[in-house]
């Protein structure tokens, strides 16, 4: 990057190119040699280094001390440290080794504190895990290529989960100074070009002054609703350089966080109207809770309308206990639908069967009444992008508001406050009546739906779910992630009704996702003396399994129940699905299903490979009745401080 | 659209002429059969179901009623056709599905009674 300021210089340029002169150097001495056995006679078989050659070789390099005033990387840690940012999982890179050593010794490795991470995609999957515990976002580092590019499915996930995090990628930008070899290769002239698609901005500082706007800037769009990631491009030049010695020293612009927005106020009154007036309202939830307090409003509005609530899981929005707590069948019957910052409101209200009909593409068929009226609100309608299209099929919406559902709900409760009129008020109060018979009976066939298989062996996956939560009930604990699908059990069985009990899923679907995500959560619960708890699939854990390392490493305590089911099971369904179609037997390759979709012959020893990390486990266990005890074991371990893993053999859904 | 009418009518044909091609099958080999062919994938090792398919036992419907719907399924289920399911392998699969025992009743469980 070019420089104006005629200031002290970045002698890291004159430091590399001292040590290239010493080697060659060195290298030149055998030439001189040469010219001196040409006039004499004997030549010894080691020559004394000369002068030069010897303070090359062992002298400190003067160029080093050339290194004057404080490093611009130390600046940079003066601005992060003004944003709160905790930690810092991030896998090590010379690209940012300036504001590296800044963050450990200057800032002394505090706030934030450096993670050590073994994948960058582990240490953006931290980050998300962690914030949806924490609500604070963390910021990783990553070479700005190489490392850039692992990181980049942990960053899709975190974009479309609607998850701050702030990527700051090393990149040597001057082509003619930096060092030659690895360096050019891990560098580029726009390493945010690989994440723009899904980042909600990103910026290049060329000036520390501009670094101290731009980190804040980022920080502030990340967590201004609909939150994301945010990617900034760390020269390394400007880390390297000090700052300047005269002139006025950059100032650090104060965070004021951004109101977020809110629903027009004749959209909300025309929403109030519509659900005062509905015979059947139902309210759908995808994201709508980003805190504690969405869940009490949600509570409120559903209350207030005696609205059965579907919670489609993005986050925890209401609770699974109350008996206005419905299945995705409930929409069918609506006369008024309202979705709260839902990804996929077209799937809300159609279903789609994946049964090769019509030309092979599937069936379509509504879910709903056709004349039911639908409300939207959603803040992601204010910031998509074109590439990654993460907005679904397109539903045509009756008031539809681009507004932070959150934000907007307390305006909405007024609103449909004033528009009930007395006279509805008995008609209301009976539809909860019936919510409760609806809900009552929803549990017993649940219940019963739980016990088929109870018994058998790989474990049922009701099963697993069912003895993890007898484990930890009386524990203030928190599901920080269910991956690998068990028949979404936790959702139906478990008393889900505090906002940590629940933190939604990856966001893109991304497998990988549910490991780094889970020891992120278990080290915001740490601080808040939580316990945590996560259902990990196989496949997930194997994407990066150097992330228990991390746990073990960093002291998160964290307890791993392994759905096992030895597969990448919804490839295993897929390709048999396919193959039945085409009308051909299944190539199992002595699997137990399609060839290239099991994690068999071997089996993984995940017990073995935590152990070797830093863990506490144990398995396979095959038999439910080991389930039991072996979580009483682990839950002692967790609570001692240590992360623990149970490898289950589980049923394959 | 123009398929699914013609998969209705065979499943109907299929229905009323399957009491003649089911025989009964071995559990034993059912079992096997019922691995094999990928049952276990969407209904679990003993049928119990879940958020990928109805559960198929206990109490599995009638030979007749399962052959016509394996090999017509036109829904979320992929179809079976006798080219990679034999009508033997799909007798045994019943026979194992008839085979498995009543789940207990969920009040005598007391994990599904916090």
């Amino acid at each position: 990057m070019a420089r104006k300021d005629p200031g002290p210089k970045a002698d890291r340029r004159r430091f590399l190119t001292g040590v290239v002169a010493a080697g060659a150097a060195t290298a030149m001495t055998p030439v001189r040699s040469a010219d001196v056995a040409a006039q004499a006679p004997r030549v010894p078989s080691a020559l004394p280094p000369s002068m030069h050659v010897a303070q090359a070789e062992t002298g400190t390099p003067r160029e080093l001390a050339r290194v004057k005033g404080i490093p611009g990387s130390d600046f940079m840690v003066d601005v992060i440290k003004t944003l709160g940012i905790k930690y810092l999982p991030a896998n090590c890179a010379s690209s940012y080794r300036a504001i590296h050593e800044s963050l450990i010794n200057y800032g002394g490795n505090r706030m934030p504190e450096f993670l050590t991470c073994m994948h960058e995609e582990s240490a953006v999957g931290m980050a998300h895990g962690y914030f949806k515990v924490a609500g604070k976002p963390l910021m990783t580092l990553c070479h700005g290529t190489v490392g850039l590019q692992h990181a980049t499915m942990g960053i899709y996930n975190a974009w479309c989960d609607r998850v701050p995090v702030i990527v700051v990628g090393g990149n040597d930008l001057d082509a003619a100074t930096r060092p030659p070899g690895v360096p050019t290769f891990h560098s580029a002239q726009d390493i945010n070009a690989l994440v723009r698609d899904f980042t909600k901005w990103d910026d290049t500082p060329v000036s520390l002054q501009h670094f101290s706007q731009s980190f804040v800037r980022a920080y502030k769009i990340a967590m201004t609703p609909p939150y994301g990631p945010v990617m900034i491009s760390l020269d390394a030049g400007l880390q390297q350089e000090p700052m300047k010695e005269h002139g006025e020293k950059p100032y650090i612009p104060r965070y004021v966080p951004t109101a977020p927005p809110q629903g027009d106020s004749g959209a909300v009154k025309e929403a109030a109207r519509l659900l005062a007036g509905a015979q059947n309202p139902v309210i759908v939830a995808d994201r709508a809770a980003r805190t504690p307090n969405g869940m009490t409003l949600l509570v409120q509005l559903a209350e207030l309308l005696q609205a059965r609530v579907i919670d489609q899981g993005g986050r925890m929005n209401f609770p699974r206990t109350h008996y206005l707590s419905a299945p995705p069948a409930a929409v069918s019957g609506a006369d008024v639908i309202i979705g709260l910052e839902l990804s996929d409101f077209w799937a809300t209200v159609n279903a789609y069967t994946d049964n090769a009909m019509k030309e092979g593409i599937g069936t379509n068929s509504t879910r709903i009444k056709r004349d039911a009226k639908l409300i939207s609100i959603s803040s992601v309608d204010l910031n998509t992008k074109a590439n990654y299209q993460d907005f679904q099929r397109f539903q045509v919406i009756d008031v539809q508001m681009a507004a932070d559902a959150e934000a907007t709900l307390p305006a909405l409760i007024e609103a449909v406050k004033s528009a009930i009129p007395n006279e509805r008020k008995a008609a209301i109060a009976q539809r909860g009546e019936a919510a409760r018979k609806a809900y009552a009976e929803g549990q017993e066939r649940t219940r019963q739906a739980a016990a088929l298989g109870w018994d058998a062996s790989p474990v049922s996956t009701a099963r697993l779910c069912m003895e993890v939560y007898g484990a930890v009930k009386g524990l203030d604990w928190s599901l920080v992630a269910s991956e690998g699908n068990v028949s979404n059990w936790p959702n139906r069985l478990w008393p889900l009704e505090k906002y940590h009990h629940w933190l939604g899923r990856s966001g893109g679907y991304g497998v990988g996702y549910g490991a780094p995500a889970s020891v992120g959560a278990a080290l915001a619960n740490r601080d808040l003396g939580r316990f945590s708890v996560s259902i990990q699939s196989d496949g997930d854990l194997m994407y990066a399994p150097g992330v228990l390392w991390t746990a073990a490493k960093h002291k998160i305590p964290l307890l791993a129940v392994m759905h096992n089911n030895r597969g990448y099971h919804q490839e295993v369904m897929h390709v048999q699905r396919l193959s039945n179609f085409r009308n051909r037997v299944a190539n199992l390759g002595g699997d137990m299903g399609p060839v290239g979709t099991r994690i068999e012959n071997p089996d993984v020893e995940y017990h073995k490979l935590a152990e070797s990390m830093g863990w506490w486990a144990k398995g396979p266990i095959k038999d439910p009745a080991q389930l039991g005890p072996a979580l009483r074991e682990a839950v002692k371990v967790v609570q001692a401080g240590q992360p623990a893993l149970l490898n289950v053999w589980t049923q394959p859904r | 659209m123009r398929i699914a009418p013609l998969r209705l009518i065979a499943a109907i044909a299929a229905l009323l002429a399957a009491p003649l091609a089911v025989a009964a099958g071995s559990a034993d080999k059912g079992r096997l059969a019922y691995v094999k062919h990928g049952c276990w994938q969407c209904h679990g090792f003993v049928g119990q179901g879940g958020v990928t398919g109805p559960k198929l036992a206990p109490n599995p419907m009638p030979p007749e009623a399962l052959s016509a719907f394996v090999r017509n399924a036109a829904g979320a289920m992929p179809p079976y056709q006798k080219a990679i399911l034999s009508d033997e392998d799909l007798a045994d699969i019943h026979a194992y599905l008839q085979s498995l025992p009543k789940a207990p009743d969920y009040k005598s469980i007391p994990l599904l009674n916090p």
